[in-house]
């Protein structure tokens, strides 16, 4: 259980991490809290010749709550963002799938941009930023670009970032609407262990309890976390009323496309997803109405 | 085989520790086997089960997921650190042995950081953060129980004083 040799650089700015990026290419991996990265490394699962660790940017660690949303840079700690009353105020679903992640002392280390870079499929905070619709900005020697999450997630484990790329910060979009509620719930082994199956969902209703607008996904079903925005744009004008959730839920499971392991079946994990899909759904809409 | 060395600079349980190590070679293993602080446990090996915590700029974290070199420049924290000057027991360590609250003893370091770090912060801490605070780290022997009250009676004597 230990890693095999290895190159190191600390680097102290993003200019300096993405410089070394363009020098070492694809044998150069970015380390930020090696909470997925190293027990890889451990167990010989990667092997990079090259590490960058970028934990010593102060600048990747900021957190700042705008109008239209809230921006993490990428070495933003979990435990940082799980405390920011102000961020969990603006985007309350960050908060409420962190509850889930790990524990205190991965939290501790944990980033935001590195669970979001691992782009495990039933990871938490990746799931997040596909229902959301947040924003990444990558930073290359040649220049930056932002890429939106449905089209960040390229299958499990992996991303359309290039291997000279380096995930800068992640823009999380707030609702304007003012009755907004949103929920995260998972079935996982042991609480803190990644997802079997999760499901996020966030909904705002007019003054009359109308949907306005509603967002759903599900991790732990396909090869990289699911959003399903024809199915939650269904549910725009109607009553949020059990028939109307229990529907959405159900054509959710139905669009999924989860597999079989040593923990559970490809029929359980649907059953999963459309039970956890509903109960996020009257959560959301449940918090909503008390808003 | 030889492999580069890297210099590193760690205050290590208030004592300024510099050395040179492998850059491979995990914070867990560079206090155990360098600095012969054997308190800390070797576990999983993997960030599973909690035995290798220690805090990092007061904030418990797996030191078994971490390189040594990470450390540089940073503050660490091992259970031998908890205790007093004088080398008796913290009021927290005392709470553990009334209380039953270790057996093998194998996860007591990490159950002790763990729970010295909620403590640091919360010095009334309900069951349920207790119990949350310490779902990172495994037990084999107590059921965990006797762990909870073991917190229980240190916060409520430390609150006390």
């Amino acid at each position: 259980m230990k890693s095999a040799p290895f190159e190191y650089a600390r680097a102290a700015s993003l200019d300096e991490a993405c410089a070394l990026l363009a020098k070492h290419g694809d044998s150069a991996k970015l380390i930020a809290g090696g909470q997925s990265l190293v027990p890889m490394m451990a167990m010989r699962l990667v092997r990079p010749a090259f590490l960058v660790d970028i934990n010593e940017i102060a600048a990747l660690r900021f957190v700042t709550v705008e109008k239209d949303g809230a921006r993490t840079g990428a070495c933003a700690r979990q435990c940082a963002v799980e405390r920011d009353d102000a961020l969990a105020a603006r985007v309350p679903l960050l908060r409420q799938a962190l509850a889930w992640v790990g524990h205190v002392q991965t939290r501790n280390r944990g980033t935001l941009g590195g669970s979001v870079a691992h782009a495990d499929p039933a990871a938490e905070l990746p799931l997040v930023a596909r229902v959301l619709g947040a924003k990444m900005i990558l930073r290359s020697a040649k220049g930056a670009r932002t890429l939106d999450a449905g089209k960040f997630f390229a299958g499990p484990m992996s991303t359309s970032m290039q291997p000279d790329e380096c995930l800068e910060a992640i823009h999380w979009p707030a609702w304007g609407e003012g009755r907004t509620g949103s929920a995260f719930t998972e079935i996982a082994i042991r609480h803190g262990d990644f997802a079997v199956v999760a499901a996020a969902a966030q909904v705002a209703l007019d003054p009359g309890g109308r949907c306005t607008r509603a967002g759903l996904g599900l991790g732990g079903v396909g090869g990289t976390p699911l959003a399903f925005p024809e199915i939650a744009s269904r549910l725009v004008g109607a009553k949020l009323d059990d028939e109307a959730i229990d529907g959405a839920a159900s054509d959710a499971a139905k669009e999924s496309d989860p597999g079989s392991d040593l923990h559970a079946t490809k029929e359980y994990r649907r059953h999963l997803a459309r039970v956890l899909a509903a109960r996020a759904l009257r959560e959301a809409r449940d918090r909503a109405m008390a808003a | 085989m030889s492999e580069r060395l890297y210099a590193i600079e760690v205050e290590v349980n208030g004592a300024r520790r510099a050395a040179e190590v492998p850059v491979r070679m995990s914070l867990v293993d560079w206090l155990r086997d360098e600095l012969r602080l054997t308190g800390t446990h070797v576990g999983c090996e993997h960030g599973i089960c909690g035995a290798c915590s220690v805090m990092l700029d007061g904030e418990p974290v797996r030191s078994c997921l971490m390189y040594a070199v990470q450390a540089n420049g940073h503050r660490v924290t091992t259970v031998e650190g908890l205790a007093k000057p004088d080398g008796s027991m913290s009021a927290l360590q005392d709470a553990f042995c009334e209380t039953h609250g270790l057996q093998c003893g194998y996860c007591t370091s990490g159950m002790l950081i763990a729970a010295q770090a909620l403590l640091d912060a919360n010095p009334d801490p309900t069951g349920e953060q207790i119990r949350d605070a310490i779902g990172g780290n495994l037990c084999r022997c107590t059921g965990y129980q006797q762990i909870v009250e073991a917190v229980e009676l240190a916060a409520r004597r430390v609150r006390a004083k």
